[in-house]
């Protein structure tokens, strides 16, 4: 008997059943497309924070003050432990030859005041490291100069949503902005960013940090920084940096490791605490996805083993015109691998549909490959076969007789 | 004429775990081509288990089979599913037609098993629902068909192998007198032209029809010699 009849006289007896077959593939369908998206969410939530990695710098050293647990995630920390002697002593190439970059931060809430209207956002005092080390580029206009730094100049760079919140037409540079009451002169807008771990990274006011300290601090003391950052010459050097800049920082503030008052840490430190709590997501997802995928397969077997007891005569005849058992066996193999692929390949579709929709409703790229389709549908087809077998080989071990009795 | 089939102390016993149930107990039975035999008995009298061995749907416990110069009783089920397919035709009491099928699709099966492609394969069963009378019922589903025109349409797949025997169990024990005539005509017509045919019957009428009758009782074949010489073939 040849394939096409076999697969036509499979589709024949689904057919008759119809209700019952599409019911069958529903828990199919339902586990492969639960597979696909969680499969695909977790794709895409890992090229998004790869895309991070990228967009924060993976040679950026980040010192903060105060302590925290190791491998943790930290908030803004109100103490004040880190100077601007600190910053001057870690750009020395003699104390920290890895690091090529530094940039120390002060940062304060801030409101703004335009012509136009008033807005909300972070104000960061720094210098002109800042834009090499954040990895950062100007979109138009300029970034302050070191004069303007030793000059206290007002002068501010804006992030691209701040320069739109506040000039919602033409250029915001060469406009004024009050900053908490002070006059500042827009000198460039940053490109974009994009948000980051932290939030957005393009609502945010950066000024020279003596002006900062002069007219916009709230801590008192004019040395104090929030944060440190330290751009390494490489990806090889990065942890050579780590070790230079904790040990001068230790020696420095004449502490021991045990009670230090800072924490030195790497983006890619955050990246992989982020990616390692995305991959236990969808592993989890994807264990529950499987289990629905399991009891789909479950389905499977049971409507075929039904579907046997009440074709018994019709196995019977089969049999006495002439099928062999391997015949009868393949018959209802190709019956359960149908009924899975097909489950499968609606899944795939309901998978797409899904993600399509998913994707801009929560802001996360469902990314289903070809690959993960291809085996969706592998899967999908394997699991009819292998629910198949036992219903298959009960028939075809029915003799003939018995089968043809049964009224 | 040649030996068809031949049966020589042919047992059957069913083992009911408790208790063995002894058939067939030896039986001896030869038919030749062209016959048509029709073997009669009342219930339990191992009428069934005789038909499901001359049928190769079932292996006798002891004894020789021969059909159509083949030992079949010690044969595997898969090549007696061969064996069924090719020698032999079935017509059944309940017409075993599959519904969901049409009735040109119905007389395809046995062609499907053997593997004749799909081209031949209908040219085929058109010319056995003709041979039968139903050329044009070819895209009617049983349901759609009459008692009568059913069992024509399974006698049309019994022919269309073109097996060296027909063998039918009660084939009009579910018919009207009229459709029972219409079958034992298509029967007497297929006999002249060469046909072996095997009925198992209970209904003396339909007995009748045949050249010769071999009765079955508790196992044993008695009185066989009933013979009705017909178109001068000497049994």
């Amino acid at each position: 008997m040849e394939w096409r009849e076999t697969v036509r006289t499979a589709i024949d007896a689904l057919n008759a059943r119809r209700l019952r077959s599409a019911l069958t593939m529903l828990g199919i369908l339902i586990g492969i497309s639960a597979v696909m998206l969680t499969v695909g969410l977790g794709q895409g939530a890992g090229s998004s924070i790869s895309d991070q990695i990228g967009s924060l710098g993976s040679t950026t050293l980040t010192v903060s003050p105060g302590q925290t647990s190791s491998g943790g995630f930290r908030g803004a920390s109100q103490t004040t432990t880190l100077t601007t002697r600190d910053a001057e002593m870690l750009a020395d190439p003699t104390v920290t030859p890895s690091v090529v970059g530094v940039a120390a931060t002060s940062s304060t809430m801030g409101s703004l005041q335009s012509s136009e209207t008033t807005w909300t956002s972070t104000v960061v005092g720094t210098t002109p490291a800042w834009l090499t080390v954040r990895g950062r580029e100007v979109g138009t206009g300029r970034f302050f100069t070191e004069d303007e730094l030793n000059s206290s100049a007002n002068v501010a760079v804006v992030g691209s949503e701040t320069a739109s919140e506040l000039f919602s037409t033409g250029s915001a540079v060469g406009q004024q902005v009050l900053v908490n009451d002070q006059p500042f002169t827009i000198i460039g807008v940053l490109a974009e960013a994009g948000s980051s771990l932290g939030g957005s990274d393009d609502d945010t006011v950066v000024v020279p940090s003596t002006t900062f300290a002069e007219r916009l601090s709230t801590s008192g003391s004019a040395t104090s920084v929030s944060t440190i950052y330290l751009q390494a010459a490489d990806d090889d050097s990065l942890s050579a940096a780590y070790q230079e800049v904790k040990t001068a920082l230790l020696s420095a503030h004449q502490v021991t490791e045990e009670d230090a008052d800072f924490t030195v840490s790497t983006q890619t430190a955050l990246v992989e605490a982020a990616s390692s709590i995305s991959s236990i997501l969808t592993l989890l997802l994807g264990g529950i996805a499987a289990i629905s995928l399991l009891v789909g397969g479950i389905g499977v077997m049971n409507i075929m083993l039904v579907s046997v007891s009440e074709r018994v005569r019709e196995i019977g005849l089969r049999k006495a015109l002439g099928a062999t058992p391997r015949v009868i066996r393949r018959q209802f193999l190709v019956e359960a691998g149908i009924l899975g692929l097909t489950g499968g390949a609606l899944g795939v579709g309901l998978g797409y549909a899904v993600a399509a929709i998913l994707s801009p409703a929560i802001g996360i790229t469902v990314a289903i490959s070809a690959t993960v389709t291809l085996l969706a549908l592998a899967v999908s087809l394997a699991i009819g076969l292998i629910a198949g077998v036992y219903p298959a080989t009960r028939a075809a071990k029915l003799a003939p007789i018995d089968a043809l009795r049964s009224e | 004429m040649s030996t068809l089939l031949s049966m020589s102390g042919v047992r059957k016993v069913y083992d009911t775990g408790a208790i063995q149930v002894e058939a067939l107990r030896g039986i001896d039975l030869s038919i030749d081509e062209g016959d048509y035999v029709a073997i009669m008995g009342p219930s339990g009298s191992g009428k069934s288990t005789l038909m499901h061995i001359i049928g190769c749907l079932d292996v006798p416990t002891a004894g020789r089979y021969e059909l159509d110069g083949e030992e079949v009783a010690q044969l595997s089920e898969a090549q007696l599913a061969e064996v069924r397919n090719r020698r032999l035709g079935f017509v059944f009491q309940s017409f075993n037609l599959l519904p969901s099928l049409t009735a040109q699709r119905n007389v395809e099966l046995p062609l499907v098993y053997a593997g004749v492609h799909p081209a031949e394969r209908r040219e085929r069963a058109q010319r056995a629902l003709e041979r039968v009378g139903l050329g044009g019922r070819r895209d009617h589903r049983p349901g759609e068909l009459s008692g009568g025109q059913q069992q024509r349409v399974s006698v049309a797949r019994a022919l269309v192998t073109d097996p060296a025997l027909i063998l039918a169990d009660e084939p009009t024990g579910a018919l009207d007198s009229v459709s029972t005539r219409d079958i034992l005509d298509l029967f007497d017509e297929l006999n002249e032209a060469g046909r072996t045919i095997v009925v198992i019957t209970h209904e003396h009428d339909v007995a009748e029809r045949a050249q010769r009758t071999v009765h079955i009782y508790d196992g044993h074949l008695t009185d066989e010699a009933a013979e009705i010489p017909a178109l001068g073939r000497a049994v």
